[in-house]
């Protein structure tokens, strides 16, 4: 709400402008006639001293009046709320109160259902599907596969756990996965011989002797997240390095940099942009990606 | 004209080259974005080359570059010749050309490099608006200079707008470019949040109004009854048209932040006086129309003729395409698609270039020393028109369908209320728009190419041996034995 006075500076500068429009028009209404010239000579152009065409008049009068009334109706003069009574903010809650309104029934539902029951109800399914591809796929992939630092959604591994209300959380509360940076503490070497070490831990080639050397520190500086057998820890968000699945690469390169200079993954809430009972049917459907 | 002055045209001759090869510049620029809309791999992976750097390049240059390298060139040479006195400097004249050009190749180094306030159709970084303000002021030295020492007593109605279009760019560009430097390339804006964007679309969209409206208006004032050789319609409809015109455009920025937290209020006055504006937008029309009245057999013949007209019938629909866009229920379905794009390509295409294209052939002959309108060739004069007007149609029909079903596409929900579609879908029906796109704008850039040649061929005094009437459609054509 701006004060008065700037209230009534827009009033009046809305009113005089509008008044001195029409005041222009029919001011300038009768003319010598459509033959004539006014006199006026410039490089040879001359004018006609032709009047305004009364179509073009009305036009603009019509375009006028509208403005009046529409501000009679809507907010616009100042601090003048308008005999509507609208506001932006009031036009939101209406439609949005509206749409709960009508879908509220469906989403009674489906939000009472089980993981296993959420699943096998089609519906939910694609009330999932599409929650899902316009909330998730900007990141996750539009078939959930993921990509470089954006988990694929459709394998086994649940880095946060595997459970149906780990995924709730996750949707509506969002994740800080936090990998620190080893570089200064390990070395170049001791950065080469861990990486090394972590891909045996995967079955993937390696240098047995390094690989024994990285153990050692592996123990040291990884195991408190990871774990002693390097199988990782849902609480923290600390991935399952035994596997085949790598979020960031598993070639050496990828995981030295990795080691040396961590990783920072983030996934937002959503409990602002999605209701409770959408993210439990969301969570439904990411969990029956990896269901078959 | 027997006691024609002394007139200076050489600086009027430098902006009238230069405004075709911005134009081609400006044009390349954008035909590379619409290519990379079609086939992103084009930006090649180079940082200079990506969209959201080479696209402030394309709008300052086709609107400052090529746009204003038109306006400047007309202005010069209107001014002097409206009324009958040479410039009052021709040193100031030829600092504001080469201080434009500055300009103009700071702004193609700086953008690429991602040197942006971020603001639209004002990224230039704190140095060089400096340099703009300065340069501008001179040019409405010069310019209001010239016209207090006119020999005639009236002010003609095109110096009106070019006036206009001085007075309003300078205090546009200098409020909305208020800022803290904080270093020779970054500065932050003097205002904050809804303000910010309050001032940054009263500047943007009176950049349309001041220097795409009313500066081409003035244009069209000066090169539409000299090509025609018709009076001018109707001198109490540009009195009118004129003042109404540059009132009401002032207040029109807030449609370009509807549903923002922008005030309702502002939102609301923004609406309804861009619907008022309709109106004196159309009286120019109308009078550039009625100008060419009496003189439609030269369609036949003068391919110049054929630019003015098409280009005021592009400013006639592009200036009822935007108030019913301004409306908030309509601006709902619009706002952020390419629907946007095609109303402004209409414009920036249809009208601005089109009506600038046409002046400068009308103009450059008598640069190169012959009469007006005598290029090198007129067939390639009809040639360019044609390409011109088809890329164009082409460019915002595409632009049309791929807004309304953007639009529709982002509202559709399915009967649980979520949407039906999800923002990749969306970008994948659009293809079919950015392909159709790139050829309308790929025809219109070919139209640059031969106006260049034209008038390359021009200025080394050839003309093309066109024995046959050049534009004379079939059914006009006498019957051969």
């Amino acid at each position: 709400m701006m004060s008065s006075a700037w209230s009534w500076f827009v009033i009046i500068g809305t009113v005089v402008s509008l008044v001195a429009m029409l005041w222009l028009l029919f001011a300038n209404r009768t003319t010598g006639g459509e033959e004539k010239t006014t006199g006026h000579t410039w490089d040879g152009i001359e004018e006609l001293d032709s009047p305004l065409p009364m179509w073009w008049v009305w036009g603009f009068v019509i375009t006028i009046v509208f403005a009046a009334i529409y501000l009679v109706y809507y907010p616009g003069l100042g601090n003048v709320e308008g005999v509507g009574n609208w506001s932006s903010q009031g036009q939101h809650d209406a439609e949005i109160a509206a749409h709960e309104d009508r879908f509220a029934p469906l989403y009674d539902r489906l939000g009472a259902l089980s993981e296993a029951e959420l699943i096998a109800d089609r519906s939910a399914m694609q009330v999932g599907r599409r929650l899902f591809l316009n909330n998730c796929a900007t990141c996750h992939g539009i078939g959930a596969t993921g990509s470089f630092g954006f988990p694929d959604l459709t394998d086994a591994e649940w880095i946060w756990g595997d459970d149906f209300n780990a995924v709730k959380a996750t949707i509506m509360n969002g994740r800080q996965a936090v990998m620190a940076p080893w570089g200064a503490a390990l070395g170049d070497q001791g950065v080469t011989e861990v990486a090394t070490y972590v891909r045996s831990l995967a079955g993937l080639e390696h240098d047995a002797d390094v690989a024994e050397a990285g153990k050692a520190r592996f123990n040291i500086f990884c195991v408190a997240c990871h774990g002693a057998d390097g199988k990782g820890n849902p609480m923290l968000g600390a991935p399952n390095l035994t596997n085949d699945l790598w979020l960031y690469g598993s070639s050496i390169e990828e995981i030295s940099f990795t080691v040396r200079n961590g990783r920072s993954g983030y996934m937002p809430a959503f409990n602002d942009l999605l209701s409770e009972q959408q993210v439990h049917i969301l969570a439904g459907y990411v969990r029956s990606l990896s269901a078959e | 004209m027997v006691d024609q002055p002394n007139y200076d045209f050489k600086v009027v001759r430098a902006f009238a080259v230069m405004t075709v090869v911005w134009g081609i510049v400006g044009m390349a620029v954008g035909l590379l974005l619409a290519g990379q809309m079609a086939w992103p791999a084009l930006n090649f992976d180079i940082p200079w080359l990506s969209f959201g750097r080479l696209r402030p390049l394309h709008t300052n240059a086709v609107i400052f570059a090529f746009g204003g390298c038109a306006l400047m060139a007309s202005a010069f040479y209107a001014v002097q010749r409206t009324c009958q006195v040479p410039l009052i400097s021709s040193k100031l004249a030829w600092f504001v050309f080469y201080g434009w050009q500055t300009v103009i190749v700071l702004a193609a180094i700086t953008l690429p490099l991602g040197i942006t306030t971020s603001k639209e159709y004002a990224e230039l970084e704190w140095p060089i608006d400096i340099l703009i303000a300065v340069v501008w002021v001179a040019f409405g030295i010069v310019f209001f200079g010239t016209i207090g020492k006119r020999k005639v007593e009236h002010i003609y109605v095109a110096n009106w707008f070019f006036g206009a279009l001085i007075i309003g760019v300078a205090v546009l560009h200098i409020f909305n470019s208020l800022a803290l430097p904080v270093s020779m390339f970054k500065s932050y804006s003097a205002y904050a949040g809804a303000m910010d964007a309050m001032m940054q679309w009263w500047y943007g969209h009176n950049a349309v109004g001041f220097f795409l409206t009313a500066g081409f208006l003035g244009i069209m004032y000066y090169f539409v009854p000299k090509q025609a050789g018709r009076p001018v319609y109707s001198y109490r409809l540009s009195i009118v048209h004129f003042w109404a015109l540059i009132a009401i455009y002032v207040w029109a920025g807030p449609h370009h932040l509807h549903y923002t937290s922008l005030p309702d209020w502002a939102q609301s006055l923004g609406m309804v006086m861009s619907l008022v504006l309709l109106a004196p937008s159309w009286g120019g029309m109308i009078n550039g129309i009625m100008t060419l009245s009496g003189a439609w057999d030269k369609l036949r013949t003068d391919p110049i003729i054929k630019f003015l007209i098409v280009s005021i019938s592009f400013y006639g629909m592009s200036t009822f395409e935007g108030p019913m866009m301004s409306i908030k229920t309509i601006n709902a379905l619009s706002h952020n698609t390419d629907w946007t794009i095609g109303h402004v390509h209409s414009g920036a295409l249809g009208w601005v270039a089109m009506v600038s294209i046409g002046s400068m052939y009308h103009l450059l002959p008598i640069m190169f020393g012959r009469k007006a309108g005598e290029m090198y060739s007129v067939k390639l004069i009809n040639l360019h028109f044609w390409l011109s007007t088809i890329g164009t149609v082409i460019y915002i029909a595409s632009m049309w369908v791929n807004g309304l079903l953007q639009g529709l596409m982002w509202r559709a929900t399915s009967i649980d209320g979520t949407l039906t579609y999800s923002f990749a879908e969306v970008v994948e029906a659009s293809y079919p728009g950015y392909y159709a796109r790139f050829i309308g704008g790929a025809i219109f850039f070919t139209g640059m190419l031969i106006m260049a040649y034209n008038v390359i061929q021009t200025a080394k005094g050839k003309t093309r041996d066109e024995a046959e009437a050049p534009a004379t459609p079939l059914i006009n054509r006498p019957v051969e034995a």
